[in-house]
């Protein structure tokens, strides 16, 4: 456990009863009481995640922009400041070397939220791709990330924050402070539900944390780790790096199309991208529901006709829902609404149907 | 440090399954520890009435949201009854793990394998060399 690394919230964590596993490369807290009751929590009232182990990386100078044009697969250019994008890291070959959100701070300030896993990764990947006259920074280490989550969200943090964040729109940031702690507020998140990402300094971060949960006790606010972080974005239906995506993987294939400046292309891996379209892709991302008994995880063969045609990325229970659903890879022909597959569960064919996602909606 | 509940009356298996003896058969089901381990479960997979079930080999499976476990038999002999209400019901393994949780009972090929289980003491040793206790 020695060589993990800890958000700066680690003792807080283990103060609430979290337990706490590898993730990573941090020791983070999977669930607090039970993913089901947090889960809830999230789609009923609110959840509070300590996802410091996310990283940002910081590219300012004159060609800033330029450089994100060139990095991104969405527009960034068009960003106005005070605004997010979500887009996709790709390489030469198409592939996703990292799923991000963007922010543009100012004319020629932004920053990338990238997956922790990647953080080295993306880090080399854009100093090695940068134009001249842009400087990067990996600001992980110094910086907190915490997401207040569910419909309760902007009511507790309307009572610790230096401005009107109710009135923050969707994926609109704006500079304040949250329990007098400098933050940059962003609505935000990945859940499915209405939300917040608050960015702090490191050292500013728990006590922000507790700072929360003391407000939002009494609004039905819980704690919520990893566990139902991950059951929530998938009801969501919002891709996984490492799981939906990968180096491999097409964002198209990934059905992540409306992330990707197809017409103007100039970021990198745009023409592979359209050429593996022109191709046809041999595989695209469905959303499936399980109607026989049994729970579809990641990696379980996807079936049609006595033979495996694709492979489940993720799969969990719904709580929403009360049935398991889930997402995988298989032949376009079989990846329309309604289509019926098997996923093999130790052995047994258990029938699926292809349904429409996002499973569930909340987002205002 | 977490706290368990661990009667005194079960015996015990290295798999974290708690067994009561009846006559010459056993019911079987996970302990308190387990549960708390596993957090929510959400499906529990039971073989049928009358199979064969062996010492140290998995017999059912167990699914929490977030992992898959197998169950794994402490004694060998045959299945001559399952809890059918779990199909319905998995949540009951955390409310009641030792009541309305149970899994299977097994009628023992050899009822000398259930003096060589743990009591509820060698158990509680077992999750202490665990670093579980």
């Amino acid at each position: 456990m020695s060589d993990l690394k800890q958000t700066p919230c680690a003792e807080l964590h283990r103060r609430l009863g979290a337990r706490l596993v590898p993730f990573a490369g941090f020791e983070m807290p999977v669930q607090y009481a039970s993913i089901l009751q947090e889960h809830r929590a999230v789609r009923e009232a609110a959840g509070l995640f300590d996802v410091s182990h996310m990283g940002q990386i910081h590219l300012s100078g004159p060609t800033a922009v330029a450089s994100a044009e060139r990095l991104v697969s969405c527009p960034v250019a068009s960003l106005a400041p005070g605004r997010v994008r979500y887009g996709l890291l790709c390489n030469e070959e198409g592939g996703v070397v990292d799923d991000v959100t963007i922010y543009r701070e100012g004319a020629n300030e932004l920053f990338l939220c990238v997956n922790a896993a990647n953080i080295e990764k993306d880090y080399r990947w854009i100093v090695r791709h940068v134009v001249e006259g842009t400087e990067v920074r990996n600001r992980s280490d110094e910086t907190g990330l915490l997401a207040l989550q569910g419909p309760a969200c902007a009511a507790i943090l309307g009572e610790l924050a230096g401005s009107d964040v109710a009135a923050l729109r969707r994926f609109r940031f704006e500079r304040t402070t949250v329990a007098d702690a400098p933050a940059t507020v962003s609505r935000t998140g990945y859940t499915g539900s209405d939300g917040f990402e608050i960015y702090l300094a490191e050292r500013d971060t728990p006590r922000v944390f507790e700072a929360l949960l003391s407000a939002g006790t009494s609004r039905g606010l819980e704690p919520a780790g990893l566990g139902a972080r991950d059951t929530l974005r998938l009801e969501a239906a919002l891709p996984l790096y490492g799981h939906e995506l990968d180096d491999t993987t097409s964002p198209l294939e990934a059905g992540l199309d409306r992330f990707v400046k197809r017409e103007a292309g100039g970021f990198l891996g745009a023409e592979a991208i359209e050429r593996r379209a022109e191709a046809g892709h041999p595989r695209v991302l469905a959303g499936f529901e399980v109607e026989g008994r049994g729970v579809a995880r990641a990696e379980y063969p996807l079936r049609h006709g006595g033979r495996q045609v694709g492979v489940v990325t993720s799969g969990a229970p719904s709580p929403t829902l009360g049935k398991a659903i889930g997402l995988g890879y298989v032949p376009p022909a079989l990846a329309t609404e309604g289509t019926r597959l098997a996923v093999e569960v130790r052995g047994r064919e258990v029938a699926v149907r292809i349904v429409k996602t996002p499973f569930v909606d909340q987002e205002r | 440090m977490a706290e368990y509940d661990i009667p005194k009356q079960l015996r015990y298996s290295r798999e974290d399954e708690w067994i009561r003896l009846e006559g010459d058969q056993v019911v079987v089901g996970v302990t308190d520890y387990a549960q708390q381990q596993l957090g929510d479960v959400v499906f529990v997979e039971l073989p049928a009435v009358g199979t064969t079930v062996e010492t140290g080999e998995p017999f059912g499976v167990i699914e929490s949201v977030k992992a898959v476990s197998d169950l794994y038999a402490p004694v060998t002999g045959s299945v001559v009854e399952v809890n059918a209400d779990l199909a319905d019901h998995p949540d009951q393994v955390n409310s009641d793990c030792y009541g309305d949780g149970w899994m299977i009972t097994v009628a023992m090929d050899d009822p000398e394998e259930f003096e060589a289980l743990l009591d509820a003491k060698g158990y509680l040793e077992y999750l202490d060399e665990r670093g579980e206790d």
